[in-house]
């Protein structure tokens, strides 16, 4: 589904990405772990299109298509979700307006009828409840004057109403509590199949234990420095970053 | 000679053909006008109310002066609608400066409400008419006035007695609609003794495609507890200037809400100037401006607090694209012996373009020891986040601005109270962001081919 060859990127032209190789299949979770200011983010956005990075080499095939060429608008509407580590805030756009032109983009892309005012909100009452979503939530602003969690938990909430083929959850689990954790994680879970793929970048393993991984993978001063199965992150809550890192250097520990 | 002499030899000329039916009082009010206006002259850019706009490059070009209304054998009501869905008005017309009456010149409705022509008032109610005109627009305070009061001979006049309500909002529809460049003076004069409200809706167009200059001036007097509500939209040509003086009187209690809505023309600077006379009073002033091209819009508003108690509100957006340019001025004045003012100020802008420019300039001059003033500006651009945000939810860049921009308006939109103009003016303000509004050659008006008036 997707296939990353050698990505190097830039921000500003300060190289941030040293050629990140990665292949996610449909079905599969993968895992991004490392410590802050790895280079995760930045991957994350530069899938999603952001045009503050510069990528300077390198592929990204989605779907057998061109990724790079796309508009960040064409690849969410070709299946890609990104959740934000910080979402933003949009004052006097609200949440209903914003959705509901989203979700009928994407459909009007797949050759379907938009949804009518009335069919979208009903369509909203459904995925509200399979998040458990406020439901005063939806009749603000764009994440204005939400809280830390609530402003996640909005994150799977869009990605519940756009059902990506390939989402990228970047530490969609921080600053949630346990519970807000399991509801993250149970939208997750939900969205699961064969036909569909996650990326979840997180520090943390707590994460894992709801949202299970086939593959953990550790970016460290923009490389991937360790790939391996679940039992990584696991190595890595007991462990912490410092043999990766002394690894990555060339020392062994 | 310079434009300012020419019009003062022009007044001379003419002065016995806007003397003719005019009350005596009225022969003193211009006469003082044009003398003070024969030493200011046109306010320049070393004005420093004037910094931002030059009106010496409006006035620049020659424009005709009409000196009697237009003759026309159509009804424009009927090529012409201003209309807004579901919302009864009544509708009245002021064309190339003159009331456009059709049959009464000035109507009396059972509750003794007066709406017609200014000049039929000062013949009809001369002493009603004298208690007020040019009280509160003083000639002397800006060269702009002063020519206006030398010059206008009409415009639309309300009387609204004490206790009364008019029911229908009036909107009223300045139309200047000539075969050559035109310059309009028209004199609006509202009279809202206590106790009493009422609603005006103005729109600003133009029907032809000639240059024109609008210099009016509208003075509302708002008696004790009286309250008004003053809508405008101004959706003109881009060779239309448009330079409007708005004084409001308010006494004790009253309650007056602006908001002045520029969707399109060439110059337009809005002046306004709010005195609040007696305790208790309130004032609102609103403004949202929609502005690309070369187009240039400046809003100077000055709030006189001159009693306790009173409270403003001011929120002034700007919208501006390609090498338009914009300017805010907002005074807020807080006098001795005004203790207890609540007096708020805001103005957003959102600048499009690099070549985009504004200037925004606050200004509090605050003479009490009790009060709660504040006041605030931004100019910037769209938030790169945010529009990134919605394009990575599927929605394209161009709608991700438009969302973001409708937002911007909307709070502004949103003061209006009657809701069928309301959602008008959202409906307006929605097409004039996807560039429907300015389509046919250069004009915001679909003019077809009129015959023109004589």
């Amino acid at each position: 589904m997707l296939s990353i060859k050698d990505l190097r990127v830039a921000i500003g032209g300060k190289e941030i990405l040293f050629g990140i190789n990665l292949e996610v299949k449909a079905g599969e979770v993968h895992a991004i772990m490392g410590p802050n200011g790895s280079g995760k983010s930045t991957l994350a956005l530069a899938l999603a299109g952001r045009d503050l990075i510069d990528v300077i080499h390198g592929s990204v095939k989605y779907m057998g298509e061109n990724l790079l060429e796309m508009d960040p608008e064409e690849r969410a509407k070709k299946g890609i979700f990104l959740g934000f580590q910080y979402p933003v805030e949009i004052p006097g756009v609200s949440m209903v307006n914003f959705m509901k032109t989203a979700v009928n983009e994407q459909r009007i892309y797949q050759g379907k009828e938009p949804l009518s005012a009335g069919d979208f909100l009903k369509y909203m009452r459904e995925k509200k409840e399979l998040v458990e979503f406020d439901s005063q939530l939806t009749n603000r602003s764009v994440n204005e004057g939400f809280s830390g969690g609530e402003k996640k938990k909005n994150e799977i909430f869009q990605m519940a109403l756009l059902e990506p083929k390939l989402a990228i959850l970047d530490e969609t689990d921080s600053g949630l509590d346990i519970d807000a954790l399991k509801i993250v994680a149970k939208g997750v879970n939900a969205m699961k199949n064969k036909d569909k793929a996650t990326i979840v970048i997180t520090h943390y393993q707590r994460l894992l234990d709801y949202i299970v991984p086939d593959q953990v993978h550790v970016l460290f001063q923009g490389r991937i420095v360790k790939s391996s199965g679940r039992e990584l992150a696991l190595e890595l809550e007991e462990k912490g970053y410092d043999w990766i890192k002394a690894e990555a250097n060339g020392h062994t520990p | 000679m310079s434009t300012s002499q020419e019009y003062i030899e022009l007044f001379r000329e003419k002065e016995s053909i806007l003397e003719k039916d005019s009350p005596s009082f009225m022969r003193e009010i211009r006469q003082d006008a044009m003398h003070e206006f024969s030493l200011t002259g046109l306010p320049d850019r070393k004005s420093e109310l004037y910094k931002y706009t030059s009106l010496q490059k409006i006035f620049e070009p020659k424009y005709s002066i009409q000196f009697q209304p237009s003759k026309v054998d159509f009804r424009v009501e009927d090529i012409f609608t201003c209309d807004v869905p579901n919302l009864r008005t009544r509708l009245e017309i002021i064309l190339n400066g003159f009331y456009f009456g059709q049959g009464s010149m000035l109507t009396r409705l059972d509750n003794g409400i007066l709406i017609g022509s200014l000049a039929e008032a000062l013949r009809l109610h001369p002493d009603l008419v004298k208690e007020h005109f040019a009280r509160y627009a003083h000639s002397r305070s800006d060269g702009l006035v002063a020519l206006n009061t030398a010059f206008a001979q009409d415009g639309l006049f309300i009387y609204v007695p004490r206790g009364q309500t008019l029911k229908e909002p009036v909107q009223v529809v300045h139309l200047p609609m000539t075969g050559l460049d035109t310059l309009l003076h028209y004199r609006n004069l509202f009279i809202l003794e206590e106790n009493t409200s009422a609603e005006v809706i103005v729109c600003d167009h133009t029907l032809s495609p000639f240059r024109f200059l609008t210099n009016s001036v509208t003075e509302i007097y708002a008696g004790p507890s009286a309250r008004f509500s003053y809508s405008r939209v101004q959706n003109e040509h881009l060779n239309s200037n448009l330079l409007t003086n708005l004084f409001i009187n308010q006494e004790r209690d009253s309650q007056v809400k602006t908001n002045t809505i520029t969707l399109h023309g060439g110059t337009i600077r809005n002046n306004t100037h709010v005195l609040l006379n007696a305790p208790g009073a309130g004032s609102e002033v609103y403004g949202l401006s929609l502005s690309d091209r070369n187009q240039h819009i400046d809003n100077f508003v000055n709030i006189d607090h001159a009693s306790p108690n009173c409270t403003s509100n001011q929120l002034f957006k700007c919208i501006l694209d390609e090498q338009a340019t914009g300017a805010f001025n907002g005074r807020i004045l807080v006098r001795p012996d005004a203790q207890k003012t609540v007096a708020f100020q805001t103005n957003n802008n959102i600048l499009m373009s690099d070549e985009a420019k504004m200037n925004s300039k606050p200004q509090l001059e605050i003479y009490a020891d009790d009060v709660k003033c504040s006041h605030g500006a931004t100019t910037g651009q769209l938030d790169e986040n945010a529009l990134f945000y919605m394009q990575s939810r599927g929605i394209p860049r161009h709608e991700a601005r438009m969302l973001m921009l409708y937002a911007f308006a909307h709070e502004v939109i949103e003061k209006v109270d009657v809701v069928p103009l309301k959602e008008r003016i959202n409906d307006l303000v929605d097409k004039r962001l996807r560039g429907e509004l300015s389509r046919c050659n250069n004009c915001s008006m679909a003019c077809g081919n009129l015959s023109l008036p004589k």
